[in-house]
């Protein structure tokens, strides 16, 4: 289970990310050898990514984050990298889906209001950002309580391990 | 209150009264993943602790992607397939029968069914009324091990087609100009549906082109209705008896009603690197191509093949241009020998490619070189996509690319038709 409140630096991404941009099909021979798949991550994008990022940072696209593939190696690299959590001012359904599925929170938001570099204080119960660098705080969209229960569990592999099957939940929350 | 195609389908298969932006379980008639996306999901319907399909006569493995393989890792992952196949009596498709999106257009898309993939451009199904979506890997493993999924209902747009397509035009220059007009995010989490007086001359191969290309508009969804059209591919392909009628309420609710009036297109490219940058090709005529490709899963039908094949007829391709062919399936490749279209496009200068994704996703078969600019009929022009990330690749149909390769530059398809 993630935890509750997060706190890490911001690394600012620009709009229409796709999952090709994340992990090139070039590299699709290295897909059941994750460790080295991941040191390709965003590798055209955005080159200096993978060796700037630190455990526990955050991932700031802009609209459109994951549009393309359905490959859920885009999010498994990008939390393999160390990400804490993705935040976007929209996200492509399946990358989204497949993001939580993996216990990869992700977040919308304004993130115009977010610069590169910038130290967030997430809090996943309120569904809430602190951007400590500017003292702004932003608020984020909710998703249904099924994706909530998926991502509390730690992904859709932990949550199917414990409960057998899709539950649904009258309860709606952000996280 | 009348409900559009998408609340139609997961209402009847969830059993529920299912609107718009309810969440349901629903269960699925179809769950399949391909050779990129497959192993993930085995390993994840294994780590789940799952042993057995929920049903194996519902879920495929596609080898496509790599197919033939051209990586030892790949090979790998394919011996993997294969014995999972055999270890659970799941369907497997084998290298040259051709692209899952194909192969489950002509065997077993049905309306009213709900089929997921793991694959994106599992939305080409939506053609033949059936709610089809791309998921993650994950969410596949589930759904073989279960039979459902969670689905959150779609807000639907309504694209109400009418006119006649003029000479030279065809589905994939309709759905470019609609990704053009809405973008890439334009219709993202909704349901795309078309409608409209116009759908009587769309056929099958056309629709099959326009539902493939809704998730570039990032829909989750690209449905068509259940008519006769639909009722005489099923009847063609062995299984008329799998046809039922299916439409969209006259009461039901959309966010939006698009109206396209097909008397208004002309050919249209998307230039490098996003498919929502869309122009008519008058206005990019003359960039010099490298390399044409005509296939996948968007433009790889008989169809396709019979339109390039129809321009290039007793001519040849540009020298300075590869011209590379990649029928969507083995029963497209055998009927377009019968026909007489391989004859001309290889007389042409063509390279013909296994049925298979081949060139589209940067693998093998048609990788680009640096500064080198390929027009192909694929959905996907990303930075990247064909292996380079500095080539550049340019969508359009197949009247277009068979045009533009004999020239050796992007050339409008009216000159030829």
């Amino acid at each position: 289970m993630p935890d509750l409140v997060l706190k890490g630096k911001a690394i600012k991404l620009g709009d229409n990310i796709s999952t090709d941009d994340i992990i090139p099909g070039r590299f699709t021979h290295l897909r059941s050898n994750l460790p080295e798949l991941a040191k390709h991550v965003l590798e055209d994008a955005a080159p200096e990514f993978a060796s700037k990022v630190k455990s526990g940072d955050f991932l700031v696209g802009g609209k459109n984050l994951g549009l393309g593939s359905s490959r859920e190696h885009a999010p498994v690299i990008i939390k393999m990298s160390g990400v804490g959590a993705i935040l976007a001012k929209s996200a492509a359904r399946i990358f989204f889906r497949n993001a939580i599925n993996q216990g990869l929170p992700v977040l919308l938001c304004d993130t115009d209001k977010i610069s590169d570099g910038d130290e967030l204080e997430i809090n996943l119960t309120a569904g809430m950002i602190a951007n400590l660098t500017s003292g702004v705080t932003l608020s984020c969209s909710k998703m249904p309580p099924i994706m909530s229960a998926i991502l509390k569990e730690g992904g859709l592999i932990p949550y199917i391990q414990k409960h057998k099957d899709f539950v649904i939940t009258p309860s709606s929350e952000p996280y | 209150m009348g409900k559009t195609l998408a609340e139609k389908i997961l209402s009847l298969k969830s059993n529920t009264e299912a609107e718009a932006g309810d969440v349901v379980i629903a269960d699925v008639d179809l769950a399949f993943v391909q050779d990129t996306t497959g192993p993930l999901a085995i390993r994840q319907f294994k780590e789940s602790g799952f042993e057995a399909l929920a049903g194996p006569q519902q879920a495929i493995i596609f080898l496509d992607h790599a197919a033939p393989s051209p990586a030892p890792q790949l090979s790998n992952d394919h011996i993997l397939l294969r014995r999972f196949a055999g270890e659970t009596g799941c369907r497997i498709s084998e290298i040259g029968d051709g692209i899952c999106h194909q192969l489950v257009a002509e065997n077993f898309a049905n309306p009213g069914d709900i089929i997921v993939g793991a694959d994106s451009h599992t939305v080409t199904a939506g053609a033949l009324g059936a709610f089809a979506t791309g998921m993650g890997s994950s969410d596949v493993a589930v759904a073989l091990a279960l039979g459902k999924s969670w689905f959150r209902v779609p807000e639907s747009f309504l694209i109400e087609l009418s006119g006649v397509f003029p000479r030279g035009v065809y589905g994939k220059d309709l759905i470019l100009y609609l990704i053009g007009q809405i973008g890439a995010d334009g219709a993202n989490y909704k349901a795309l549906e078309f409608g409209g007086k116009a759908l009587a001359q769309i056929t099958m191969s056309q629709r099959l082109t326009i539902a493939n290309m809704a998730v570039e508009a990032g829909a989750k969804v690209g449905l068509f209705p259940g008519d006769k059209i639909t009722r005489d591919f099923l009847v063609e392909h062995g299984r008329g008896d799998k046809y039922r009628p299916i439409y969209s309420d006259a009461e039901a609710h959309y966010e939006q009603v698009i109206p396209l009036n097909l008397d208004q297109l002309e050919p249209m490219l998307s230039l490098p690197h996003a498919v929502d940058n869309v122009r008519p090709v008058t206005q990019v005529k003359g960039v010099r191509i490298q390399q044409a490709f005509i296939g996948t899963c968007t433009n790889g039908r008989l169809e396709d093949l019979a339109v390039a094949a129809e321009i290039l007829k007793g001519k040849k391709r540009n020298p300075g241009t590869r011209l590379l062919i990649a029928p969507a399936s083995r029963q497209v490749l055998i009927r377009a020998i019968e026909k007489g279209y391989i004859q001309s496009l290889i007389e042409a200068g063509a390279v013909i490619l296994p049925p298979s994704c081949a060139a589209c996703l940067g693998l093998h078969q048609g990788v680009l070189g640096d500064g080198e600019v390929c027009l192909s009929t694929a959905n996907r022009n990303f930075k990247g996509r064909m292996g380079n990330p500095e080539a550049m690749v340019y969508l359009a149909g197949p009247a277009t690319a068979a045009a533009s390769a004999i020239r050796g530059e992007i050339t409008d398809p009216r000159e030829f038709v």
